[in-house]
């Protein structure tokens, strides 16, 4: 590995059997996979500080965080790192403006500085009207709004997100997800996280932990379209469908222009990607009429029953794989079976767009 | 927002009945003995108001020193593990449930002339056994398990997440202990202090037996009262009635700053 990155950690636990050797750039998004117990939450108290390793070391932009067992141990609060987790908690006693000033005041800055600095924070992520409010008087998405504010105001040089999303309400999601998208961007930051979108969207680079070691590491789109682990498998079931990006939406073919949700704008020209769920698809035998969604020609490849629902997998003959998940009466009725062609449909606000 | 009905049965609440009207028919019955003509003067008498001021000033005294020791107490047991750390609570609470005599034989044999420390004390120029200084010792001895229980009850409930995000944020552990830990748990803690000023008011067993009963010095009103009990029955009466003024004062100023507070 590298040895001028930005944040450099090595560290084992053996009572959770956690033996992780990392290494990040500085403005490099880093996403954090893997099933529960797989050590997610072991790494980011290991930056944190909350949990103390049984030996390793660990630097941050030149400083040490620890070297055990040499005794070197940084207390949290003198670490440069902030960490956002799936619950806001906001302090219930401070107003939504004294939340967002706390870091800068207690890094030793004057009142007025960091009011300002509050006040600049919460402009950012568009929650300046709730500056007067308390912290108890929040909905879930105002409240994650305000604490990645809070967050960023101490101006860390290393951000960690710890299933920032998981918490919210699905209506409310995607636009954090939007807002993390902007002001991440060129920021150090570990996410950990279940949600593959959050890995397409936030981060540049995926890690999948199983049983405390890295299984997989590497671009996240590539560590998803080639799985190595049963767990970037299963997670890769996420349907892609690359393209360029076009005024409305991402255009896949001479025919075939995906209509979706930007987390994040999209340079007219530039690689982008579609990305759906297979929950989210409809199957038809023929093109509904007039129907504003997103139409895509398939063959079915395989038809699986899982459970209660029936796994579809086919093929765009553009070299995408796709997958629906049906119901089996529907499956019946359409009398599904590979090589039979049918037509895959989708709302367009079950699409979520990116720049690949 | 509407409440669901309650599945209990009916005699769970004649039994509640029961045990309210236990607790206070006693107070109701000492209020019909009292001389309404003679109140004014029975309280105002001299040896009454020094125990009474003496009472106000060693309870808070105590209350004070409950706060001082009993909050790191708190502190240390709700947010650290260390080895014997339920033997250590256990006695920590002994004083709750010791009978108050013993808690000053105890004492006694502490910081009495003839205690463990009390002849390094003399050599100071300190003689704290039969003095002011005894009471609130006792007072405090009786009356720190009620801040520790209450105030570690409200650190257990709060949880460390708060104080993980002021860390990360950057504020050291006594700044994240003065405006993140302490403004969340002030519920609890002025609870705490109420109830051990309550059991500093009303302490009588180790205060007897450890600093005696000298009018102005540690004659405190539990001690006036029961003295008075002898002599004079309608004065006994009439400061019992004072002692329940003041406690109910206490526990509704009490209720009602934890309300705002939340």
């Amino acid at each position: 590995m590298t040895s001028g990155s930005w944040l450099r950690l090595r560290a084992t636990v053996a009572e959770r059997g956690f033996d992780l050797d990392l290494a990040l750039e500085a403005g490099e998004r880093l996403a954090v996979l893997g099933p529960n117990g797989a050590g997610k939450s072991t790494l980011l108290g290991l930056l944190a500080g909350t949990v103390r390793p049984d030996s390793g070391r660990a630097e941050l932009g030149g400083r040490v965080l620890f070297d055990l067992p040499a005794r070197t141990w940084q207390p949290p609060h003198s670490r440069g790192i902030a960490l956002l987790a799936q619950d806001p908690l906001l302090f219930p006693h401070l107003s939504v403006l004294e939340n967002v000033a706390f870091g800068p005041r207690v890094n030793g800055l004057g009142r007025a500085a960091a009011r300002a600095r509050a006040e600049h924070w919460l402009s950012e992520v568009d929650a300046t009207n709730l500056a007067g409010r308390r912290a108890t008087e929040l909905s879930g998405g105002q409240a994650q709004r305000v604490a990645i504010a809070r967050a960023l105001a101490t101006e860390p040089e290393l951000l960690l997100l710890d299933e920032p999303l998981a918490a919210l309400d699905v209506s409310v999601a995607p636009a954090i997800r939007r807002l993390l998208a902007r002001v991440l961007a060129g920021r150090t930051t570990l996410i950990v996280t279940h949600d593959l979108l959050d890995a397409l969207v936030l981060a540049d680079r995926a890690l999948v932990l199983d049983a405390g070691s890295a299984v997989e590491d590497g671009p996240t789109e590539q560590v998803l379209q080639r799985p190595r682990t049963r767990f970037a498998a299963r997670l890769a079931e996420l349907n892609l469908i690359r393209g360029v990006a076009v005024a409305d939406g991402v255009q896949a073919g001479p025919d075939l222009v995906l209509q979706g949700m930007a987390a994040e704008p999209l340079t007219t020209g530039e690689p982008a990607v579609a990305a759906f769920a297979p929950s989210a698809v409809s199957v038809y035998l023929d093109p509904p009429h007039g129907s504003p969604r997103n139409l895509v020609a398939v063959t079915v490849s395989e038809v699986e029953q899982r459970g209660g629902i029936v796994r579809v997998r086919a093929d765009d003959h553009r070299g995408h794989k796709l997958a629906a998940d049906v119901t089996p009466r529907a499956a019946a009725e359409l009398d599904l079976y590979p090589g039979r062609e049918v037509v895959f449909s989708l709302k367009a606000t079950a699409v979520a767009l990116y720049p690949a | 927002m509407t409440r669901t009905e309650s599945t209990l049965p009916r005699w769970v609440f004649v039994m509640a009945a029961v045990g309210a009207g236990f607790v206070l028919l006693p107070l109701a019955a000492m209020t019909t003995r009292v001389d309404w003509l003679r109140f004014g003067e029975l309280i105002t008498s001299e040896s009454s108001v020094a125990a009474f001021w003496l009472s106000l000033k060693t309870s808070g005294a105590s209350t004070l020193a409950c706060l001082i020791l009993g909050v790191p107490m708190a502190l240390v047991l709700a947010r650290t593990r260390f080895p014997g750390q339920g033997v250590v609570r256990a006695l920590v609470l002994l004083p709750l449930v010791l009978p108050p005599v013993v808690g000053g034989i105890a004492l006694l044999y502490t910081f009495g002339r003839r205690g463990l420390l009390g002849a390094t004390l003399e050599v100071m120029g300190l003689q704290i056994a039969f003095s002011t200084v005894a009471v609130v010792i006792a007072q405090t001895f009786v009356a720190l398990p009620f801040l520790v229980v209450s105030l570690e009850g409200s650190l257990r409930t709060l949880g460390q997440r708060y104080e993980v995000v002021a860390a990360t944020l950057g504020a050291r552990p006594t700044t994240i202990l003065g405006r993140v830990t302490l403004p969340l748990v002030l519920p609890g803690l002025l609870s705490g202090t109420v109830l051990s000023f309550a059991r500093s008011l009303g302490e009588f067993g180790a205060t007897l037996t450890f600093a005696g009963s000298l009018q102005g010095v540690t004659r405190t009103l539990p001690l006036e009262i029961y003295l008075q009990r002898e002599v004079d029955a309608d004065a006994a009466v009439a400061l019992s009635l004072v002692l329940v003024a003041i406690a109910l004062a206490v526990i509704g100023l009490a209720t009602r700053r934890a309300q705002v507070i939340r």
